[in-house]
């Protein structure tokens, strides 16, 4: 404090010099910022670092794998079924013997409309064939045969669905299928490593993008109700005492069942609009706390409006806890979308996520495979632990007062 | 004392309401048309005309509301849309198993937390301190869904254990053959959150003065501990766990569904699988309103641990 009066004693001596000195000389004097500081911080904390390293490794998978640079073949089915991890090498019982009687059915003259319904069936049948390799050869193979054969097929959406799906994903021959694969394969024969890329970009992205639809909801409830108080903080409180009255997961849940729609934006906007009651109890504390203050009342004499005052002048000294929250918030939508993709709620069934990769694991473990689900499990406990710890690290370089307390 | 839960239970009637509404507008014109939803793919006008009628959806709103407000008055929410079972019956009889997991699990988790933030606590800054942070971090970001499917494989399928699913019909085999694996399982769940959480409390009440006062007086380490550090970290520790109460209730739903437990959460998931409106509304409903009174619970006992406090 004393040295900025010294400071403005100085400008001012230097005033009847010329202005322009002074205004040269202050920049100098300035002390580094809330950011600057919180970056000088978060630098010497070698834990922090090391999890912001591993979060941004995450990030740029996202982009790449988002702009389809990698992983853009996941629904390939590259491998034989169930490939096993190279590290451990061919399983020879378990893939091979489903692929040579495959091959014959996927190549006769009515190609496109053939291949495309033996595709589907032909996961059903390496099933049946891979507990019994003998036995199961034949039978299967007729009843596809009269599938295609029937005029009148019920299901005729269902599979011009299928077909149009089928379409990007062409059916690799079996001599051309990998037997071992970098992380394993699934069912289909597809790439798990590659799987686990699209997993972790729909993740992220789902995680994100909810996040800050809850954290822009929570922040301006939350402004507008800390800075005008009286009848609107009532109004806003008691809108907040109704949203977390009802428990968060029924709340998703209930949120699901009447919107009935799987897709990226849905579950974004059930998790941003049931997400936003925690961002908002803190930002309300804080533009209460901030509202009296000095700089407050300077902005209202210079006459700036209430939004100005709200949104230009508190908002920056606020938006610290906002990035806060938003990485706490981006964690826990992490996990809840993938609960909520493993229960069926979530993306929807052409697109990959942690949760429907856990969904299959779930059976695959059964029957020994179980590269999926430590693949899956694996990516996602790493993006989490790292993602959390850099949380913590980055609450305490902006807000050191808070260290040591375990937040919200 | 009367005064305060009267005045209180008063303040609650706007937030009830606030959820009515809220479940009105969610289910009635969000979500479409009930009767569409109700009448399902194959319908005519006709069959929808009916629905209507019966449900009274053909009604002005503020008469459609009303008949809401009278179902969660009388409890009468009807029958469910895919069942035809009557939703009060459904709801009577999903607690009980609900109850069976949730119930141990809740004890078992404050005793050992509270016991092992005691202990971390203490020892704090330690080698060990360390260690058992870092695994609560670790532990706490690999999915639910991985230790349930993993314990189940492992204890249940493979080594035999428990029963990888059922439900019996007696008291004590539910809660000590079937409902043995999913306590444990989520007892590994909700540990190193509430222990984290605990160990900061104890953390806060450690340095006191009246701590080094104890010991000042020469009292045992123990008697320091688990009657004075104890009694005061246990204010927040107590509201924590009763503000955690109707969530547990909800957040063992992914187990009632992998070990067939037939609760409210397994009832929950089925409902919204098949659009079952008046169970997902019945059961928001009535989730919320225990919550608030768990609220109001957890502010009595924490004038009962804490005399100091004031209640206004």
């Amino acid at each position: 404090m004393s040295q900025m009066s010294q400071m403005s004693g100085a400008a001012m001596a230097q005033d009847k010099v010329g202005a322009t000195a002074a205004v040269r000389e202050i920049p100098h004097a300035v002390s580094p910022g809330l950011w600057a500081l919180g970056w000088k911080r978060l630098k010497s904390d070698y834990v922090g670092m090391v999890s912001l390293a591993i979060v941004a490794a995450f990030f740029v998978l996202m982009f790449l794998s988002g702009t389809g640079l990698i992983a853009k073949d996941w629904a390939k089915e590259v491998g034989v079924n169930y490939a096993a991890p190279s590290f451990i090498g061919a399983d020879v019982e378990a893939g091979t013997p489903a692929a040579p009687a495959e091959a014959p059915a996927a190549t006769p003259p009515a190609a496109e409309y053939q291949s495309a319904i033996v595709d589907p069936l032909a996961n059903v049948m390496d099933e049946i064939k891979g507990g019994k390799p003998a036995a199961g050869a034949a039978p299967p193979a007729d009843v596809a045969k009269g599938d295609t054969g029937t005029s009148v097929d019920p299901l005729a959406d269902v599979m011009a669905d299928i077909k149009a799906g089928a379409k990007d994903v062409a059916p690799v021959p079996a001599e051309l299928r990998a037997a071992t694969l970098p992380l394993g394969g699934d069912k289909w024969g597809r790439d798990v490593l590659a799987k686990t890329i699209k997993g972790s970009e729909t993740s992220i992205f789902v995680g994100l993008a909810s996040a800050l639809v809850a954290v822009f909801i929570g922040t301006l409830f939350g402004a507008l109700s800390g800075y005008y108080g009286k009848w609107v903080d009532d109004f806003f409180n008691w809108f907040y005492s109704v949203f977390s009255s009802i428990p968060y997961l029924l709340l998703i849940l209930a949120v699901a069942a009447v919107l009935n729609k799987r897709g990226m934006v849905t579950i974004i906007l059930i998790l941003g609009l049931t997400g936003w009651t925690g961002v908002f109890r803190l930002i309300r504390g804080e533009y209460m706390k901030h509202k009296a203050r000095e700089y407050v009342q300077a902005a209202d004499a210079i006459g700036a409006s209430n939004a100005r005052r709200m949104f230009v002048h508190i908002f920056p000294n606020v938006s610290h806890v906002v990035l806060v929250q938003l990485s706490i918030l981006a964690v826990g939508f992490i996990k809840a979308e993938v609960i909520l993709s493993f229960l069926g709620f979530g993306v929807p069934v052409d697109v990959v996520s942690w949760g429907s990769m856990l969904n299959e694991a779930q059976n695959e473990l059964i029957l020994g495979k179980w590269w999926q689900l430590a693949a899956a499990g694996t990516a996602m406990a790493v993006l989490v632990t790292a993602f959390s710890l850099f949380t913590d690290a980055m609450r305490d370089a902006l807000d050191p007062k808070l260290k040591g307390k375990a937040g919200a | 004392m009367g005064a305060y839960i009267i005045r209180r239970l008063w303040q609650m009637i706007p937030t009830m309401l606030g959820v009515i509404l809220l479940v009105f507008v969610l289910f009635n014109w969000v979500g479409g048309d009930p009767a569409y939803v109700l009448a399902g793919k194959i319908s005519n006008q006709e069959q929808i005309d009916n629905i209507r009628r019966q449900l009274g959806v053909d009604q002005p709103w503020f008469v459609q509301l009303w008949i809401f407000i009278k179902q969660v008055v009388t409890g009468d929410f009807g029958a469910s849309w895919s069942t035809n079972e009557k939703v009060s019956h459904i709801l009577a009889t999903r607690l009980g198993p609900s109850l069976t997991v949730v119930l141990p699990l809740t004890i078992l988790d404050a005793l050992i937390s509270i016991a092992l933030a005691l202990a971390v606590a203490y020892v704090r800054g330690s080698l060990t301190d360390r260690l058992v942070m870092i695994v609560c971090t670790v532990g706490l970001s690999i999915s639910i869904l991985v230790y349930i499917i993993v314990f189940q494989y492992v204890f249940a399928y493979k080594l035999g254990w428990f029963p990888v699913q059922g439900w019996g019909n007696s008291f004590g085999e539910n809660l000590f053959v079937y409902s043995s694996l999913p306590i444990l399982i989520l007892l590994t769940v909700s540990i190193a959150p509430s222990l984290r959480l605990y160990r900061t409390f104890v953390l806060d009440e450690i340095n006191q003065d009246y701590v080094r006062t104890g010991r000042a007086k020469g009292l045992s380490e123990n008697r320091i501990m688990w009657l004075h550090v104890l009694r005061n970290a246990s204010i927040p520790i107590i509201t924590n766990l009763m503000a955690s109460l109707p969530g547990l209730l909800l957040g063992a739903f992914l187990i009632e569904r992998f070990f067939s437990i037939p609760g409210i959460g397994r009832e929950v998931i089925l409902a919204v699988e098949r659009s079952d409106f008046p169970v997902i509304k019945a059961l928001t409903v009535y989730v919320a309103f225990a919550t608030m009174a768990s609220n109001l619970l957890a502010d009595l006992m924490y004038k009962w641990v804490d005399p100091r406090v004031q209640l206004k």
